[in-house]
């Protein structure tokens, strides 16, 4: 009997790619989708139940189809997803406590695959340049998504620690960017002046949308439990990432970065809530080791070569082409060594 | 104020084995000892304090360790000024488009050998013609730790001991430094300090740079051996917790106890606006004859002569498997490193002529 695997969140881009994903796996049986919006995108075979997770019935869906393998994906980064602050914490806390409760009661489950955040690390002067997964975050975050993944991780290791029998895999994921994704971070990087923090340049790390994928699809198929970090390898700087962006970065002197934040807020342009302001000032890296060694996974795009990715797909009206920036090295390289043989 | 009433102890010894010999038998070597430096292993190097290695023939082939702007302090010919140009442009150009690695710590080392350390080679040369003795006892290769003392008002010394190693090393060290969180909280500073290689000091960071094979610098004293007033100069601060002694311990490797002759004259500390200073969030907030009395005038260092020493190593190598996590082992280490950087100024210290020559 081949598995049955249900996701959540799977009206949203990555959950929609997991599910097609996974109906192309002849081991699987079934894939059950759930959210509250109908798909937009092609979701293959799987299944769709338009369920609330906060609403009991998840819990009838999982012992109507014998769901052994439960991926956890329908964690919302930003309020605008869910329609404000209030309907999002509760999609994420209560709707993953619903989630969780259900799992508890049914015995066909063997297999619990959460996709968290690196954002539960927090952000602050007082980290290490790398988080383990054994580190305790110096500066947890106080709001947002990052600190619902915080409270949900916190009810995942209080179901792990209920259901001993159920293999958890917890990742924490680095900010996904690729071609098709859409985070906050995609658009606060195709603003045409991209406003950072004065006297900061945070450190940053991507993770392909591909291999992140990959990575939940490795975790489905096979027991790879515990907490483990995903990114790709290596870092930039968020001044070097505006660059091979193509923008111009707008430097903002930190009072003037709150206001700025919730301007741009309300006009729907970027998320720039203080808990994003906190990264864009100090960054964080994640120490990918323990990927690497036991999850057995080395992402094909390094976090540079997944950054450009996004950079070339969305075809950004570079103000700062290379090839704009070539021209006028050679124009100038002309100039002055012309003048350079005149003298 | 007459300095030489400094009297150094036991002065006649110079590799002070004073507290713990380190633990011979019983314990297999590590595989890496490769990198192990043997005390006077600096032979290959005949004038350990040449100015500045011969600029190397100047070839077309773009390394980037080369830099492309004039040197200060040197007096070989130009290159070419067409193939200076075309080199700076490059730069320019792959700096403009983001083209460049940085690492994990966030540490640019491209951005570093040619922008930041620029103003401050200057600053070495002339103002405090710094003088570099020892430097072959910092390893050419392979994770090492220097260990110096702190002083100044403004943390220059770690940054002059920085230039020392990158540009009078034979092997151009890149010098890792450990900093407080306050550094990396200080806008542009914090900037500032992680692009140019520091990172917090933190046990993770400070191992992960070490087994990295990094050359890691730090100063224990920290704020308290800064900020302190002038008439204890060249006095040691306490050490810390010692956390650099056990990181040394966890990756086997040498620890060069690192004495900063001059930079105590810099900013002469003569007293503390607590109140100001706990206004603004800072750890101290000095007086000196000249700040903040003449304004940004008062901002100019003396130019202190300055005699950076670099001591015989310490090694770590034989001490048994898991001795970090020996409290007594990790302290009485810390006190020998200590003892023997204090040693080493005053016997620096009783050499030099003058505070300014």
């Amino acid at each position: 009997m081949g598995q049955v695997v249900l996701v959540t969140g799977v009206s949203r881009y990555l959950g929609g790619r997991m599910a097609k994903l996974l109906t192309d796996d002849p081991n699987i049986d079934r894939v059950i989708g759930v959210d509250v919006v109908p798909p937009r995108a092609d979701i293959g075979r799987a299944e769709f139940v338009r369920a609330d997770i906060r609403n009991p019935i998840i819990s009838k869906v999982i012992n109507a189809a014998d769901v052994d393998t439960v991926v956890h994906m329908g964690v919302i980064a930003t309020p605008v997803q869910a329609g404000g602050r209030v309907a999002m914490k509760e999609i994420n806390v209560i709707g993953t406590m619903q989630l969780l409760a259900a799992c508890q009661k049914a015995p066909s489950i063997q297999r619990l695959v959460v996709k968290s955040t690196s954002s539960v690390y927090g952000a602050g002067p007082r980290d290490p340049a790398m988080f383990s997964e054994d580190v305790e975050p110096r500066h947890s975050p106080s709001t947002g998504w990052a600190k619902d993944s915080a409270e949900v991780e916190a009810y995942v290791r209080g179901f792990a620690r209920r259901r001993p029998d159920v293999t958890v895999t917890t990742l924490r994921f680095a900010n996904f960017i690729g071609p098709q994704v859409q985070t906050p971070m995609t658009s606060y990087f195709s603003l045409p002046l991209v406003p950072v923090v004065a006297g900061y340049d945070a450190r940053l790390q991507f993770i392909h949308e591909d291999d992140g994928l990959d990575v939940l699809y490795r975790t489905t198929i096979a027991d790879y439990p515990g907490l483990f970090n995903v990114a790709g390898e290596g870092i930039i700087a968020l001044s070097q990432a505006i660059r091979l962006a193509g923008r111009v970065a707008l430097p903002l002197l930190p009072p003037v970065v709150g206001v700025a934040g919730r301007a741009m807020i309300s006009a729907g342009l970027a998320d720039f809530s203080p808990e994003q302001v906190r990264f864009l000032t100090y960054g964080r890296g994640i120490d990918t080791t323990r990927m690497v060694e036991e999850l057995g996974f080395r992402p094909e795009y390094s976090t540079r070569e997944a950054f450009e990715s996004f950079v070339e797909a969305r075809d950004l009206n570079r103000v700062l082409s290379p090839d704009r920036v070539e021209a006028a090295e050679e124009t100038l390289g002309s100039l002055l060594t012309r003048g350079g043989s005149r003298a | 104020m007459p300095e030489a009433r400094i009297i150094p102890i036991a002065g006649n010894e110079p590799s002070a084995q004073g507290g713990v010999t380190p633990l011979r038998g019983g314990t297999e070597h590590t595989p890496k000892d490769a990198p192990r430096l043997k005390a006077g292993g600096g032979s290959a190097r005949t004038k350990p304090r040449a100015k500045r290695p011969e600029p190397e023939a100047e070839a077309e082939v773009e390394s980037p360790a080369e830099s492309f702007a004039p040197l200060p302090g040197s007096d070989y010919e130009q290159p070419d000024w067409d193939e200076r140009v075309a080199r700076g442009l490059r730069f320019l150009r792959r700096r403009v488009t983001g083209d460049y690695e940085i690492d994990d710590f966030g540490f640019d080392p491209e951005l570093t050998d040619k922008v930041l350390m620029e103003p401050f080679r200057p600053l070495y040369e002339k103002w405090f013609r710094v003088e570099t003795r020892g430097l072959e006892n910092v390893p050419d290769t392979g994770g090492a730790l220097v260990v110096a003392n702190h002083s100044g008002t403004v943390a220059i010394d770690s940054v002059m001991t920085q230039v020392a190693l990158l540009d009078h090393h034979p092997a151009r060290r890149h010098l890792r430094m450990l900093g407080a969180d306050l550094v990396f909280q200080t806008p542009f500073v914090g900037e500032y300090a992680r692009k140019s290689g520091s990172t917090l000091a933190s046990s993770s960071d400070a191992q992960a740079l070490l087994t990295g094979g990094e050359l890691v610098g730090v100063w224990p004293e920290g704020f308290k051996g800064v900020g302190k007033p002038y008439s204890e100069r060249y006095k040691l601060q306490r050490f810390g917790r010692g956390g650099f002694v056990a990181a040394a311990l966890h990756a086997r490797v040498p620890i060069i106890p690192t004495a900063i002759v001059g930079a105590e004259e810099i900013y002469p500390m003569l007293g503390d606006a607590r109140t100001l200073a706990r206004l603004l969030g800072l750890p101290y907030f000095p007086l000196t004859p000249t700040f903040p009395w003449l304004g940004p005038l008062g901002m100019i260092p003396l130019p202190s002569k300055w005699i950076i020493m670099f001591g015989e190593p310490i090694h770590t190598e034989d001490f048994p498997e898991g001795s970090e996590e020996d409290p007594m082992l990790v302290f009485n280490l810390t006190d020998q490193v200590r003892e023997t950087i204090q040693q080493q100024l005053y016997r620096v210290l009783v050499q030099r002529r003058s505070i300014f020559f």
